[in-house]
């Protein structure tokens, strides 16, 4: 390790860093603005300047030269002076340079008190103002429903658009203009296109883009009640930590954890969480009078209710894969383990399971985020990442500089050097091979796109698989066969091969094939990962619980023998086709709903109750990669809502069940559930039980600087209510307490002395970039398993299109795809309705164009049209989990018709338009 | 009796530009066969004997610069590029535009020489967009090139092959810095890069490149051709060859020549350049463009090469002089070029971006009689806080510094005058 002199104090320090990130590492105050630790260093804002003397006798002459930090790799022997009189005057004038033009709107800013430029500026003392002249000013753009514009306030520390173009791979930001002129935004004003947008808001170090549905219900982020929490849009399992104030949730900024999301959202989990506070949200119980309304009763009734339609009757109860292990584990204690399903429809039900058991036994590794980064050969079957689980295709965006990298290790050029290894490697990628059933987000960064019917995705798998186990592959239809040997010879000479597949496509071969060509691979002795995404937070959770055996919604209706059906956080219609639940929910006398919003499930219940969002309630989540993790409630629960667990342990204990007999907290059903499921064994290691404490004290929800809390209700009283006791983990909803070196899974914000920002982060990590000092959030449930042997597989089948019938394919969109972000505000204006995805020349033959419907199967559905060249010859695609598509099913040919009489929606405003509407700029 | 001005043996009185034939028939291109005869191994030895040093400003010993260039089976696979640099646009500065205008032939033989001698296989010429007579001769030049077998597949026969481009400039001064040249010929924002790695490992499309001057590579062929001892005998001074001097400003004879290296100043000024025109008297020079300190009348005598001048406090730079004399005001002069700098920067490092135009405004309120006691304190910190190497991303903001904080040095009466509402020549202080 080398030892460097700073100040002529000596340090060890980790070879092939720079110098700003080892000194942030070792907790001295270094400021910086364009370096970012994800992004690496080009040397743009000159802030962490430090002098570096090349002898010991030019450090006592005082005869060093300005480097920058950032720019400047620790090597054996090197001296620097951060604290000398000339680095601090050269740090502070690039301060006041920096400032000539920012506005000091610090008041009316929404970064304000959270804000890099701030604290930067406090760090380096600078103060009195000498500049005379007049500031630059700029326009703003509307950027979309999301992000804010400001731009007078940038610093032009083109943090931005490195984030944006160079790391996310989106094209409409850019840096435009040049001196002091120099701009960012877009060509022209407009929604910005990338799903990973909402990271500028933590990218920027000051308020030029900021978080639109936080400023347009704003609240200064020092208000901010926080919690460790787990994103719910998909089932990557993102930490985040969304803020609350006034019961409002009022954003979501990311939680760093190393292994998974690192420092960045998708947009879908940075603003699709707000549906917490939608006005659809109940208050309160509901009990089903004779009309066919609800009249609002208390928690007691409502269990007392409950309690007397279940006891003595066949209930069944249908869990759901978007609540918690716990949840979901009591209502299966609550009708049994045969009475349970786990939710899904018939489709999801095998392919999730299969999603599992494929995982199990495979040899292959499943990766976490940032070993999926590592990847240097990658083949994806049948996914459009980008909408299906954003946060792996913004992981890809960085596995494929891979080569990049390689090629600078050859140069001795260190990875930091981020322009350096950009200009290297130019636009040489690693390979990626996408086979899906249409274009995909991440064709831009794919050696080869290949669009071919799900049934051909699994063929051309098969046809890899045999290559490389060196099995003579049979007769290929040619748009397969020119794929196959490409795609091997890349995969044998991967030193990190990653297949990824999963059930978005809804073909169970597909993912089948994805695991052998990863079996293959390893029976070739490489180190391979395998990815296999499913659909939902805890939808591989779910699988662990119930497993393959257990009802499917269609099974359960098939089956119909029970008086009571309880139905937990699952809206059936959304779910599955109609007249299967229908036929569900007529076979009950009872139905008992619990959920957060009301739909149409809930308007089908005999009684409903309000269950309690992710954000007020603590639960267990399985994401993807089989990775058991905590979220906790950010505030309490309002009125009668109650989380479900809680609804679930008091009506089993009403009914006087054995099984809820030991459980009295939160803990006890996970360490129940850990004991009596093994596939979940692991999830008491998600986070430490509530007896936890931090240094012998709770850790706080509220920072110190937490105001208002005496007089937030004086309008109503000026009684200060008791703030509520948290008994359920080792968090409470004070300032006191102490956020320092818990448990990863315990990190409600960050916050340091000098350090308001989210840039405060490196203060709880181990260093830049690594783990969090009290280690990684969450237990990964899944080991690499033991191959079983099995012969070659059968090829599957080909698909061969038939005349008049249409091949259904679903298609994903990150807004709208998922249910409940879709009711967030701001997503919601970005949601479409449902559509068909068709090609050209059918389009043609049915005479319809864009704009028009079409309708399916007779009545099945009737969607507006899309043209889309990219989707397979013989299928169509539709927009999966929007509106009117629930009754579609993933492979089903269907005829198509023009729709008589439908109305083409208005034609969709642009930007500019948009903005004049709106409003812009307005906090 | 031996060739003494090798670079402007081919320019006209009437400044017609040579052809082809006329380049022939004086002896043009038997540079680059006596190049294609040797090993480009040879060929860079005796650029490194004749001390060949970088006529674009910094002086760099070429053949050392060129011997940065992985060759044989150190480069990885791929294209190699030479890079002209012709994007002239130093304030005060026409001395490549002479030899682009007047004898193209000779830049395109001297970068097949060096092309060769640095086995490149892709050269381009990077022009200033206002050059587009130059531009145009250029083109006309390469087609005659692939005529003549010059250029193209198999040049002269020899298996060796060189495809040239021109590529007029969108026009910013900072396109003549080699590495933002660079991005500007990706099509990237015209932004310098960060060294290292150097060009010569990682430069154009991440491939091998080198960029030199116009003048310098107009060398390169003469010295393959003739020897480096011959080279070395041109110059005065331990400096090599012969150098393009220009002088404007008053002057009675305003112009560019090519002399031995190392003429002296007042040799350049009084013999070519005529002296001052009458009734005005020397009060300064920028020895070598804009962003070169100034000197005065007591380094006259100095040698006009890259070590003298140097060691004057000031840089030959690119070796035209601009002329201050004793009727224009100091703080007008400096301002314009500050001004021309602070516009010129690409915006990318905080102290050129934001120091500049702060830079230009103070010198602008000083000379317009807003001035106040304590900008001169604003001046010498942003001096000494940009204008050092290092401080900033590249050097054209401590080029920008060198005539202010020089005027500083050697003029601080013109700012007094101008504080205290006292300038000779700015009616009494304020325009």
């Amino acid at each position: 390790m080398p030892t460097i002199r700073i100040d002529g104090v000596e340090y060890e320090m980790e070879a092939g860093k720079n110098l700003l990130e080892s000194c942030l590492s070792l907790g001295l105050d270094l400021p910086y603005f364009c370096w970012h630790p994800a992004m690496g260093s080009v040397g743009a804002c000159r802030q962490c300047a430090v002098v570096q003397y090349l002898t010991d006798e030019d450090e006592q002459s005082g005869r060093g030269r300005i480097v920058m930090g950032c720019m400047t790799p620790v090597t054996d022997g090197a001296i620097f002076s951060l604290d000398g009189d000339r680095a601090k005057g050269f740090r502070e004038s690039v301060v006041e340079s920096l400032m000539l033009n920012h506005p000091h709107d610090c008041p009316v800013c929404a970064e304000g008190g959270e804000c890099h430029l701030q604290d930067m500026t406090v760090m380096v003392g600078h103060r009195d103002r000498v500049y005379r002249g007049q500031k630059n000013t700029h326009r703003n753009q509307y950027l979309g429903p999301l992000i804010n514009h400001e731009m007078n306030r940038c610093i032009t520390c083109y943090r931005c658009t490195r984030y944006y173009k160079d790391y996310a791979g989106g094209t409409d930001l850019a840096a435009l203009a040049s001196h002091d002129h120099v701009y960012f935004g877009r060509h022209q004003e407009g929604v910005l296109e990338s799903e990973f947008a909402g990271n500028l808001v933590e990218v920027c170090p000051t308020g030029v883009f900021t978080d639109k549905t936080l400023v347009n219900d704003y609240t200064r982020k020092w208000d901010l009640q926080s919690a460790p929490s787990v994103c719910t849009g998909c089932a990557v399992g993102c930490n985040t930590v969304p803020g609350e104030r006034y019961g409002r949730l009022k954003r979501v900024h990311n939680r760093f954890n190393a292994e998974v999301n690192g420092y960045f959202l998708c947009d879908r989990g940075r603003f699709g969480a707000n549906f917490v506070n939608n006005d659809e949200r109940l208050e309160s119980p509901g009990l089903r009078n004779q009309t066919g309304s609800y009249d609002p009763v208390d928690h007691h009734h409502a269990l007392q209710v409950m309690a007397e339609a279940c006891s003595g009757a066949r209930v069944a109860g249908i869990g759901s894969p978007r609540a918690s292990v716990e949840a979901n584990y009591l209502l299966r204690n609550l009708v049994g383990e045969d009475n349970f399903s786990p939710g899904f429809n018939d489709g999801e039900h095998k392919l999730v399971n299969l999603a599992l058991e494929l995982q199990q036994a495979s040899s292959a590794v499943t990766p976490d985020i940032r070993s999926i980064e590592s990847a240097d050969v990658i083949l994806i079957l049948g996914e459009d990442l980008t909408n299906t689980a954003p946060r792996l295709a913004l992981a890809l965006r960085q596995s494929v500089r891979n080569k990049a990298f390689e090629m600078a290790a050859d140069l001795r050029l260190e990875s930091w050097q981020d322009a350096a290894v950009r200009n290297l490697a130019q636009d040489q990628l690693s390979p990626l091979f996408i086979a899906a059933t249409g274009s995909t987000r991440l064709a831009d960064v794919a050696e080869e796109n290949i669009t071919l019917a799900p049934q051909n995705i699994a063929r051309l798998g098969a046809a890899v698989a045999a290559s490389i186990s060196g099995h003579a592959g049979e007769d290929l239809e040619p748009e397969i066969a020119g794929h196959v040997e490409a795609i091997s010879t890349a995969l044998r000479a991967a030193k990190r091969p990653l297949i990824i597949s999963g059930t978005s496509c809804g073909n169970a071969e597909v993912m089948q094939t994805a695991a052998d060509v990863a079996e293959a691979l390893c029976q070739s002795g490489q180190q391979t990962m395998l990815t296999l995404t499913v659909p939902e937070a805890n939808s591989l959770g779910q699988a662990m619980l119930a497993g393959p055996d257990s009802p499917s919604l269609g099974k359960l209706a098939a089956d119909g023998n029970f008086d009571v059906l309880v139905i937990l956080e699952n809206d059936l219609y959304h779910r599955a086709p109609e007249p299967e639940v229908e036929r569900l929910l007529a076979t009950a006398d009872t139905v008992i709903v619990l959920d957060g919003l009301d739909n149409r499930t809930t308007s089908a219940a005999s009684l409903v109750l309000p269950a309690a969002s992710f954000a007020e309630t603590e639960g267990t989540l399985v994401s993807l990669e089989g990775r058991a993790q905590r979220h906790y409630p950010v505030f309490a629960p309002k009125g009668e809502r109650r989380p479900a667990w809680v609804w679930l342990l008091a009506c089993s204990k009403e009914l006087g069940l054995s099984t809820a007999a030991d459980l009295h907290h939160f803990d006890d059903i996970t360490r129940d559930c850990a004991a009596n499921i093994a596939d979940l064994a692991g999830i008491t290691g998600a986070a430490p039980d509530h007896h936890f404490r931090n240094a012998g004290v709770k850790i706080p929800r509220q920072p110190h600087r937490y105001s208002g809390r005496t007089a937030m209700r004086a309008d109503i009283s000026v009684h200060e209510p008791k703030q509520p006791v948290d008994e359920e983990s080792p968090l409470a909803f004070t300032m006191e307490g102490l956020n320092r070196s818990q448990p990863g899974s315990l990190l409600p914000f960050v916050w340091a002395p000098g350090w308001n920002s989210n840039q405060s982060l490196h203060r709880f990590q181990s260093e830049v970039g690594g783990p969090l000092r009290g280690g990684t959030a969450g237990m990964r449930l899944l080991g690499p398993g033991q191959a079983k042997e099995s012969g070659p597989r059968e090829n599957p089948p080909a698909f061969s299109p038939t005349q008049g019938q249409w091949q259904l394919v679903p298609r994903y969109r990150i807004f709208g795809s998922e249910e409940l972000s879709a009711l967030s505000v701001g997503v919601a204006e970005l949601c479409e309705d449902g559509y068909i995805e068709i090609r050209a020349d059918d389009a043609l033959g049915l005479e319809v164009g864009e704009g028009d419907g079409l309708n399916l199967n007779d009545g099945l559905a009737t969607l507006e049209v899309k043209i889309n060249n990219s989707i397979a010859a013989g299928c169509i695609g539709y927009a999966a989990g929007h509106s009117g598509t629930a009754n579609l099913t993933p492979g089903e040919n269907i005829s198509l018709q023009k729709a008589q009489g439908w109305k083409r929606r208005r034609p969709q405003l642009i930007g500019s338009d948009r903005s004049t509407e709106i409003g812009s700029g307005n906090d | 009796m031996s060739l003494t001005t090798p670079l402007t043996r081919n320019v006209r009185d009437d400044r017609r530009p040579t052809d082809m034939a006329a380049y022939e028939a004086n002896g043009g291109y038997q540079g680059l066969r006596a190049a294609l005869a040797q090993s480009p191994e040879d060929c860079l030895q005796v650029l490194k004997d004749s001390n060949l040093r970088g006529r674009g400003g910094a002086g760099f010993p070429t053949g050392m610069k060129w011997s940065f260039v992985p060759m044989g089976d150190k480069c990885s696979p791929g294209h190699k590029y030479l890079i002209c640099n012709a994007d002239e646009m130093e304030p005060g500065t026409f001395k490549d535009r002479l030899l682009l205008e007047c004898d193209p032939h000779q830049l395109i033989e001297g970068m097949i020489v060096s092309a060769y001698t640095l086995q490149a296989d892709v050269a381009y010429i990077f022009i200033r967009a206002e050059y587009h007579q130059a531009t145009r001769l250029l083109q006309e030049a390469i087609a005659a090139c692939h005529e003549k077998g010059y250029l193209g597949q198999d040049i002269l026969g020899t298996g060796y092959q060189l495809e040239m481009h021109v590529h007029s400039s969108a026009g910013r001064y900072i396109c003549g810095e080699e590495t933002a040249l660079i991005s500007s010929l990706e099509g990237k924002r015209a932004n310098p890069r960060a060294k290292p790695p150097f060009p010569q490992v990682s430069g154009l499309w991440g491939r091998p490149t080198i960029v030199n001057n116009v003048e310098t590579l107009c060398n390169v062929h003469h010295i393959i051709e003739r020897g480096a001892e011959w080279f070395k005998s041109l110059g005065l001074t331990e400096d090599a060859g012969t150098k393009l001097y220009g002088v404007s400003g008053r002057v009675k004879n305003p112009g560019c020549w090519e002399l031995p290296m190392g003429t002296p100043v007042r040799q350049i000024i009084e013999e070519y350049a005529g002296g001052m025109e009458d009734g005005y008297n020397l009060k300064g020079f920028l020895p070598g463009g804009g962003s070169t300190d100034f000197l005065t009348e007591e380094h006259l005598d100095l040698a006009m090469d890259y070590d003298t001048i140097g060691k004057a406090g000031s840089r030959m730079g690119t070796g035209t002089m601009i002329i201050l004399d004793d009727k224009t005001c100091p703080v007008g002069f400096v301002k314009n070029l500050v001004a021309f700098f602070a516009r010129e920067s690409c915006g990318f490092c905080t102290p050129c971006r934001d120091g500049l135009p702060w830079s230009a405004q103070v010198l602008d309120d000083i000379q317009n009689g807003r001035g106040q006691e304590e900008d001169m304190d604003t001046l010498a910190r942003q001096v000494k806080f940009i204008g050092a190497i290092g401080n900033t991303h590249c050097a054209l903001a401590p080029g920008a510094m060198e005539p202010l904080q020089s005027a500083m040095k050697y003029f601080p009466e013109a700012f007094e005058n101008h504080l205290s509402g006292n300038c000779p020549h700015c009616n009494g202080g304020t325009h």
